[in-house]
């Protein structure tokens, strides 16, 4: 009996320790759940909800109706079609943050491959290198916004005197204020700050790949190049992928660089800046929530691809 | 076959010896464009900061500043509302740290160590809020803020910034705690420790370089952001860093401030550049963690 | 209710006169800094002298679209801690709703003495929500020892006059200084293109982008006229960097002596003529260009004070609006601080002319003011002077043809509108 006892009273003891583990474990996560619902879960629900009213952003300005869809298309009464999706800014941002992304991730890459091979290379002065590199990814976003925009300045600025010594700009314009370069303009900012972000992550890739493989590579007399192509590459797939698209999630969700140098100018007002240009300056909140939402839903199909094709794992 | 390797592999490079001083020469020009590529613009904005603005017109593309002045930093540091800016950063960055270091150590001991349902469900959620457009919950966010009452003050900011320092604080912090061998947590439990008392008492301790790098990583992104202060704060006296200097070149002074913007930027910088240099091991293998990670 | 409640903690220190024990504390959203703040406080003293009332001057922010943002809120929140509100002359469709009535509060006679097109734009919903304390519209500069070396006897009085002259001069200009230029005014993209670019519309006839019934009407011929003969200036007598200027950059250029003609508002007349001003004494105002078919237009500008519908001393806040806008507190400002009153009398005035010379043209261009949409578009006001402005700034940029902006602008405009204004 005792020992039947034993026996069924251990397991049973088991099974009161993991509940009582387990509610430990609810107390333990339940500040940090409570503050990620205030600032992540109401606020998305709230902005759900919104982008079917026509809520404005002063609450007096009129009661807040429900308007179904209308904010993201509707009919109007002379048969034009209306709202988010055929509206002809919206598409410009959406084209100007696309080109903004795809530039500016495929540069940073390949510049930043070449920081990360140079700073793997074993040449003197590689920490002092490394080191050096950090400093643009230090310096605050609106910080290096206003710094270039110094450079890029009409009259003074010392990129638009190159311009001009090159005669690509006439007197009083600059990169930025042409409209056909500003949004490359920004691209080479973003580019010039996220580079040396690019190479520490591939760096850590690079330091992963066993030095006997090089050597066993230089037995069998292959080239630098072929080594490259061969070996390196696909041995850095896996952390340059990553890289890849956390570096283009960033670039997609695009605000302060360009805000700060060119407010809400349409040559190159990416998403985010458009929602925010309806959501306080025009004061529409219901229809800025439709914009909100939308960046959402692109960025989570963007993220659920990457975390269903690179198989991110927890456990 | 390591004793056969050593004439084929030295032979090639004796042949090449000259191509190779070649190689190592254009390979220092690479460095040295490379280091005044990334280091230049940060050198233009010291320079300009150095020079007076009522010369800057003139002066604007020489190399060197001809008359180094400190006036900008005096009139920066005399600037009530760039110091406003400056202590309200410092308050809403270690603010964020500390309470963001707090949930996380208490949310990563559970998620590491402990085993209860939905905690993979968990975990997705927190990835997934941390990859959250913080344009998504703008107005959403604004109403909380409002009806919390926390419009224009440091702890709107703090708050909303959880957004983004909670949930890679957690992951990089989880991941870590599971490393810490089970072992000394069951001793200080057969000692009758308290959960908590274990967390604080013997986790902690050895959780120090994690919580550390976590930190400073928080620490730059709160000091940096930008969108959030914009919008949840509208006075000279609530505002962040990263707001005053965007809003520097709004005003309708006849010369240009920029001498004076560049001055502000350069006053903000050096601590963050310190930090990271500092630090830069831990910078490094913090956010390589976090992005292998998520 | 709180933000409020905290700005005028911190501005506790710059509060007027202190509370006369009696009276009744009004706050007031003025300018918080310069010129601005100065007359504001001397006509706020007078006042508290006269009623033994105080006056609470408030912290506000310099740039106007953070000080709208900042108003809505507080209206938004139903804050009762402002009460008299400084408003620009596109805000009352925006914010009006908020604020209260003020046609009994003025003497009838004052209210008679102003423009009518300034009452009018400060009507919203048949309510007075804005009295009119200080003017603006926009000004044809030009440069009369120029006039005179080309031979030209007065000031262009239609665009294809102004286009000639401006030829003539920047040609002959350019062999002694390659930067010169003809014609410079704001060609970058925002709120101060909007009130270029409806001078030049409405100076042909082609109407104020959005009619007072709330119909678009921005794509007329006469608006595609308009538009298309500003739109040859860029990069023949004006430099393509045009369109990255606003009123200080224009001003820097034709105050270095480096344009013979700009569009500009009254305040670059004072500066212009400071002691350090190259062009000192060689400045001339004149009303801006007509086009065919049309008439002489400036944009109005300006601000006007309203008095906040939560306030709890309204009897005290309205009589405060009633005396800074009254004939003699106006008369005084214009004086002492250039600032173009509300009254057409007073630009007969001999004191004040003698302040203020240019007042005499000024006057011309006001009188033939004309309103932005914000009447008529209401909250819309913003997207609606955006997608104007965006519309001529990509054919000032050579983007689009005037045809194809104005008939998106059209749409655009008709998208925003809706279910209505």
């Amino acid at each position: 009996m005792a020992i039947s006892t034993g026996s069924v009273s251990r397991p049973r003891r088991r099974a009161g320790i993991e509940t009582t583990r387990a509610r430990t474990a609810m107390w333990l996560l339940l500040p940090t759940v409570i503050v990620l619902a205030l600032v992540a879960g109401y606020p998305l629900l709230r902005t759900i909800y919104l982008s079917f009213t026509d809520a404005p952003l002063n609450s007096n300005s009129g009661p807040t109706t429900f308007i179904g869809f209308d904010n993201y298309l509707f009919k109007g009464e002379d048969g034009t079609w209306t709202g988010l999706l055929v509206d002809p800014v919206w598409w410009t941002a959406v084209w100007n943050t696309v080109k903004f992304s795809v530039v500016s991730v495929v540069l940073e890459t390949l510049l930043g491959l070449m920081f990360a091979m140079v700073i793997n290379s074993k040449i003197k002065g590689r920490g002092l290198l490394r080191t050096a590199i950090l400093v643009p990814w230090a310096i605050p976003t609106v910080v290096s916004a206003q710094m270039w925009a110094w450079m890029y300045q009409d009259n003074l600025g010392v990129i638009s005197q190159w311009g001009r010594s090159l005669g690509l700009l006439e007197a009083g314009q600059s990169f930025l204020s042409k409209t056909d370069t500003a949004l490359w303009a920004l691209v080479a900012v973003d580019v010039w700050k996220t580079a040396p972000f690019m190479a520490l992550l591939l760096l850590a890739g690079l330091q992963g790949i066993p030095a006997d493989m090089y050597e066993a590579a230089e037995v069998d007399g292959a080239s630098k190049l072929r080594q490259f192509f061969r070996l390196t590459l696909p041995l850095l797939t896996p952390a340059l992928l990553v890289a890849l698209v956390f570096r283009t999630l960033d670039a997609l969700r695009v605000f302060d660089m360009p805000f700060v140098v060119k407010q809400y100018a349409q040559e190159t007002m990416t998403m985010s800046i458009y929602a925010r240009q309806n959501l306080i300056d025009f004061g529409t909140l219901g229809y800025g929530s439709a914009v909100s939402l939308l960046i959402f839903l692109i960025i989570m199909v963007f993220t659920v691809i990457y975390v269903t094709s690179l198989r991110v794992r927890f456990d | 076959m390591a004793v056969s390797t050593v004439p084929v592999s030295t032979v090639p490079k004796r042949r090449s010896s000259a191509l190779q001083t070649l190689g190592l020469g254009l390979f220092w020009v690479l460095i040295v464009v490379i280091l005044l590529y990334v280091l230049f613009p940060f050198y233009w904005a010291i320079k300009t900061s150095l020079t007076s603005s009522a010369d800057l017109p003139q002066t604007a593309l020489s190399f060197f500043p001809p008359k180094p002045t400190l006036e900008n930093y005096v009139t920066v540091f005399t600037t009530p509302s760039f110091l406003y800016s400056l202590r309200n950063s410092l308050v809403v960055a270690v603010g964020t740290v500390l309470i963001s270091l707090v949930l996380a150590s208490l949310s990563s001991y559970a998620l590491g160590k402990f085993r209860f349902r939905g905690k993979t469900a968990l975990m997705y959620i927190i990835l997934g809020v941390s990859v959250f457009p913080q344009i998504a919950v703008l107005g959403g966010m604004y109403t909380t803020i409002q009806t919390l009452n926390l419009y224009n003050k440091p702890g709107g900011l703090v708050l909303s910034y959880m957004i983004f320092t909670l949930p890679f604080t957690v992951w990089v912090l989880t991941s870590f705690v599971r490393e810490i061998p089970t072992e000394l947590e069951e001793a200080a439990l057969v000692d009758g420790a308290t959960p908590l008392q274990t967390l604080f008492k013997v986790l902690l301790p050895v959780m120090m370089p994690a919580l550390a790098t976590t930190g400073l990583l928080a620490f730059i992104n709160a000091w940096n952001e930008y969108l959030f202060a914009l919008t949840y704060t509208s006075d000279d006296a609530a505002r962040t860093v990263p707001v005053a200097i965007a809003s520097f070149g709004g005003g309708s002074q006849h010369e240009s401030p920029f001498a004076l913007i560049m001055a502000a930027s350069v006053v903000v910088t050096i601590p963050l550049i310190i930090l990271v240099l500092v630090f830069q091991r831990n910078i490094v293998s913090g956010l390589t963690a976090g992005a292998v990670k998520g | 209710m709180k933000k409020t409640a905290l700005l005028i903690a911190l501005t506790a220190a710059i509060s007027a006169s202190a509370a006369n024990a009696a009276g009744v504390s009004v706050s007031f959203a003025c300018d918080s800094t310069g010129n601005g703040f100065n007359e504001c406080k001397k006509g706020t003293d007078a006042w508290a002298a006269k009623t033994g009332n105080s006056v609470k001057l408030l912290q506000v922010p310099v740039d106007t679209g953070d000080r709208l943002a900042l108003y809505q809120q507080q209206l938004g929140a139903k804050s009762s801690d402002v009460d008299v509100y400084m408003i620009d002359v596109v805000w009352p469709g925006i914010i009006g709703n908020s604020l209260l009535d003020l046609s009994k509060s003025v003497p009838a006679a004052q209210l008679a003495s102003y423009f009518p097109a300034i009452v009018k734009n400060n009507t919203y919903d048949g309510k007075l929500v804005g009295v009119p304390w200080f003017t603006d519209g926009g000004l044809l500069y030009y440069r009369t020892d120029l006039m005179e070396k080309y031979g030209y006897k007065a000031a262009p009085t239609t665009w294809t006059e102004l286009q000639a002259m401006a030829t003539k001069i920047q040609a002959g200009e350019r062999a002694a200084n390659a930067k010169f230029t003809g014609f410079v005014f704001q060609g970058k993209n925002y709120e101060g293109l909007t009130c270029d670019a409806l001078e030049w519309v409405a100076s042909h006839g082609g109407g104020s982008i959005v009619d007072p019934t709330g119909k678009v009407t921005i794509n007329n011929p006469q608006a595609v006229a308009a538009i298309k003969t500003i739109g040859s200036f860029v990069g023949t007598i004006s430099p393509e960097a045009v369109t990255t200027y606003a009123e200080e950059d224009a001003r820097n250029v034709f105050q270095s002596g480096s344009a013979a003609f700009m569009r500009n508002w009254p305040y670059a007349y004072a500066l212009g003529q400071s002691a350090d001003s190259p062009v000192k004494g060689k400045i001339g105002v004149a009303a801006l260009p007509s086009g065919e078919g049309g008439k002489s237009t400036a944009t109005l500008g300006g601000w006007q004070l309203g008095v906040n519908a939560y306030s709890k001393h309204p009897k005290e806040a309205a009589d405060l609006v009633a005396y800074l806008t009254s004939s003699a507190e106006q008369k005084r400002r214009a004086i002492s601080g250039s600032y173009s009153p509300t009254i057409p009398a007073l630009y007969k005035d001999a004191d004040v002319l003698k302040a203020a010379p240019f007042f005499g043209s000024l006057f011309n261009a006001l009188s033939n003011a004309s309103a932005r949409p914000a009447t008529a578009t209401k909250g819309k006001y913003n997207q609606v002077s955006n997608a104007f402005a965006s519309a001529v700034y990509n054919v000032l940029t050579k983007k689009q043809t005037a045809e194809a902006a104005l008939a998106g602008a059209q749409a655009q405009i008709t998208r925003i509108k809706g279910r209505g204004f």
